[in-house]
């Protein structure tokens, strides 16, 4: 959500229980102006925190030229310091998806390893190789905002739009969703380069418009029913949760460009979730 | 015409369909209003009636100063210092809800437990205590009822199996239920408190039937989100007996038993208690209580106890021997007593006692379950000390001085620190009893049953050979 009106959007999106404190929020409205000034961002985003057994990990999210690609996440342990997160590359995620296992400590520096047995050479000359990976958290903590932002950053349809250049902007005369469009979800959209998209027939997108419709749709999520749509505020307020990442908040006030979503949780995917429907 | 658009036409086509739209969006109609009837006007008009103040507002002081309503908005303002919350406005909703379900019910103790998640609505739960002896008939005249038809249904069944065992008898089934736990009295052990449910502040509250131990044992196997619908059934394996409300109920008391915490020291126990060797399950508070520095909260678990007891692998807070009971019983057939009396009496299972720190509960897979901090770097001399349980991710307390709370947002799920692994089906039983007599075996071949023929020929020869054998010994005798 965008720092500039977090006082505002905490409260929105405070149905899952978890919000910010006041001295976090007054810390944040500083901090986040200053990182603004020093990174030369465009835009900053308040992506969320995620708990850790001894600390909470807060992440912000920077924006240059283009609005989908090019972020820049940076996280912080006080509100006040923030440090850059490195960007996650095939092979990190790799080894973290393999190395870590469990919560977030808290520790950026903590390291997790596992070591197995390998075996490697062909025919008769096979060695067993004892292999060990070790991640520190920094970098699981890299992957895990960048599979957060991959599998649940949600945008509301129209609000983002693709000039003919392949920039992403947004759209400045979005005006906010119908309420009986805002309760479908197909309304809905991945904020990440489409993966579904391009495997559509022409027969398909036809109905779609190229500069609204660049990205997939939320209804097309496997397993079915993994967001939870729910009118909030005595129906003013559309919230989005996530079920596969609990935490994820998305909210959105029909009939006002307002939108945005974050993730207070402790970032770990819900690998249950088939069982859980 | 500076921006020179690809799809120029397209452009003028969506500015021309906007206004073709807006031409038939008329403020002023001939025909009459149509009824507005939107889900949120609905609800605003219910939640009007929580703001609006009752008529008779005179001589209500006694009852403000002895009213068993909760002060939601300390809680909310302290568990904000932690992070936690629902945001202002809503718990001001939901402080005035309470004070509705407080006026409607006369209830003895009320507090806001939490919320619980669902996929399409959520729920707000309030604990509630009742005087001995109120709040229990209802649920007595709906268990009879339920009773009756059960009963009746159990006949109509036994007269049509009847009719068909007469004509083709069915093979008995050997297979014995395991003895079905009885549920534990109101206002003792897992239903010391009774719950009420609803969906958003200004709907009615919802009484959750009482909890009985088969669906807590059910309970802990499973692992489903709720729906948000208390009449919803629960689609799982094993079978949960019941529908969401007491899947509800089982896991708000799982909860509870968790996570439930206190300073230590504002609890003690009753003095009058001599025996020491029953479990003891009543305490009051602690008049003496001085309270705790927050520092010292905040840096060790050994400070925090538990005030709600913890439930056994059997379902129930307070151990009960099932083959004693139903010995006991004179109606059963005598052969079923001697039967079970055979049985060997089984350990009781204990768990740990009341009021037992925060610093012996078990790991889960290296984590510890609880994670405790001060509210605040800052201001370390006005800051609270908070502790977060890592096992029922949600569940939080707050101490400050001498006051402490509880509170559960979430989606009512454990952490398991693995993958959940639903239990699988039990092994078929066999459907007959396999013995020699029908076990297949192989055709013997030609030179097998010739063999055997000449085997047989060779034995009678020789019987014949001994008996001749024998005449003679005779004859010669």
């Amino acid at each position: 959500m965008d720092s500039d009106s977090l006082h505002y959007f905490v409260d929105l999106a405070a149905g899952n229980g978890l919000t910010l404190s006041s001295e976090q929020r007054a810390s944040l409205q500083t901090s986040l102006v200053i990182l603004k000034k020093n990174y030369k961002f465009s835009r900053v985003l308040f992506w969320g925190k995620i708990l850790g057994i001894k600390c909470d990990y807060f992440i912000a999210q920077g924006i240059e030229e283009d609005e989908m690609k090019n972020k820049k996440t940076l996280y912080s342990l006080n509100c006040l310091d923030w440090h850059m997160l490195p960007p996650a590359t095939d092979s990190m995620t790799a080894d973290v998806e393999f190395a870590s296992e469990g919560r977030f400590t808290g520790d950026p520096s903590h390291e997790s390893q596992r070591t197995v047995m390998q075996t490697q050479g062909e025919g008769d000359e096979t060695k067993e190789e004892e292999v060990t990976v070790k991640v520190n958290e920094e970098s699981r903590l890299a992957v895990t905002v960048f599979n957060i932002d991959k599998d649940a950053s949600v945008v509301p349809r129209g609000a983002f739009i693709k000039s003919p250049g392949g920039k992403v902007k947004t759209n400045l005369s979005f005006k906010g969703l119908h309420p009986t469009e805002a309760a479908k979800l197909h309304s809905y959209l991945h904020f990440r380069e489409p993966v579904n998209l391009k495997m559509k027939s022409i027969l398909e997108m036809a109905d779609l418009n190229p500069a609204v419709d660049f990205l997939d749709p939320l209804s097309e999520d496997i397993p079915k029913g993994s967001w939870s749509l729910q009118f909030e505020r005595g129906g003013t307020v559309c919230a989005l949760r996530s079920l596969l990442w609990l935490g994820l908040t998305f909210f959105h006030v029909p009939q006002t460009p307002q939108h945005g979503y974050i993730y207070m949780g402790d970032g770990l995917m819900n690998l249950d979730l088939p069982f859980m429907l | 015409m500076d921006e020179r658009p690809e799809n120029a036409v397209d452009v003028i086509e969506d500015m021309s369909l906007d206004l073709k739209r807006s031409i038939f969006q008329e403020k002023q109609d001939t025909l009459r209003d149509s009824p507005s009837s939107s889900a949120a006007l609905l609800l605003a008009e219910q939640q009007k009636s929580l703001f609006s103040q009752g008529a008779e507002d005179g001589d209500h002081e006694e009852e403000l100063v002895d009213s068993p309503l909760p002060n939601v908005a300390e809680l909310a303002f302290f568990f904000e210092q932690a992070g936690v919350g629902l945001g202002r406005e809503e718990t001001q909703r939901v402080f005035l809800a309470l004070k509705q379900l407080v006026d409607t019910q006369h209830v003895q103790r009320c507090r806001f437990w939490g919320k619980i998640l669902g996929t399409q609505s959520n729920y707000l739960v309030a604990e509630v205590e009742f005087r001995e002896g109120e709040g229990e008939e209802e649920e007595g005249t709906e268990d009879t009822h339920e009773d009756e038809e059960k009963e009746e249904e159990t006949h109509e069944a036994q007269n049509e199996s009847e009719m068909v065992e007469a004509a083709d008898p069915t093979p008995t089934s050997t297979h014995k239920p395991p003895p079905i736990v009885p549920r534990e009295e109101n206002h003792t052990g897992v239903n010391k408190f009774t719950y009420f449910v609803c969906q958003e502040p200004g709907m009615p509250w919802i009484r959750l039937p009482f909890v009985i131990p088969a669906q807590i044992t059910v309970a802990r196997q499973i692992r489903k989100f709720f729906t948000g619908r208390l009449d919803a059934p629960v689609v799982s394996y094993p079978p949960f007996p019941g529908n969401e409300a007491n899947y509800l109920r089982a896991q708000i008391a799982r909860i509870s038993a968790g996570t439930h915490v206190s300073p230590v020291g504002f609890y003690h126990f009753e003095e009058e208690e001599g025996e020491d060797e029953e479990v003891r399950d009543t305490f009051e508070e602690n008049p003496d209580f001085e309270g705790i520095h927050v520092n010292e909260m905040a840096e060790s678990l050994n400070f925090w106890v538990h005030h709600v007891q913890h439930i056994l692998q059997q379902g129930r807070c307070v151990w009960i021997n099932l083959t004693k009971k139903s010995g006991e019983d004179p109606d059963e057939d005598a052969e079923e007593e001697d039967h079970e009396e055979e049985a060997d009496e089984p350990e009781p299972e204990t768990g740990p006692p009341l009021l037992t720190p925060l610093s012996e509960d078990a790991n889960i897979n290296d984590t510890s379950p609880w994670s405790s901090m001060t509210s605040s770097n800052l201001i370390p001399q006005f800051c609270i000390a908070v502790v977060r349980s890592n096992l029922w991710p949600g569940a939080y307390a707050y101490v400050n001085g001498k006051k402490f709370g509880n509170i559960y947002i979430g989606w009512g799920m454990k952490y398991l620190g693995t993958a959940y692994t639903p239990v699988m089906p039990p092994l078929p039983r066999s459907e007959y009893p396999s013995g020699p007599e029908i076990t297949e075996a192989l055709d013997p071949t030609v030179e097998e049953e010739q063999a055997l023929k000449a085997a047989l020929e060779e034995q009678t020869a020789d019987l014949e050979e001994t008996e001749e054998l024998e005449d003679d010994e005779d004859d010669e005798d």
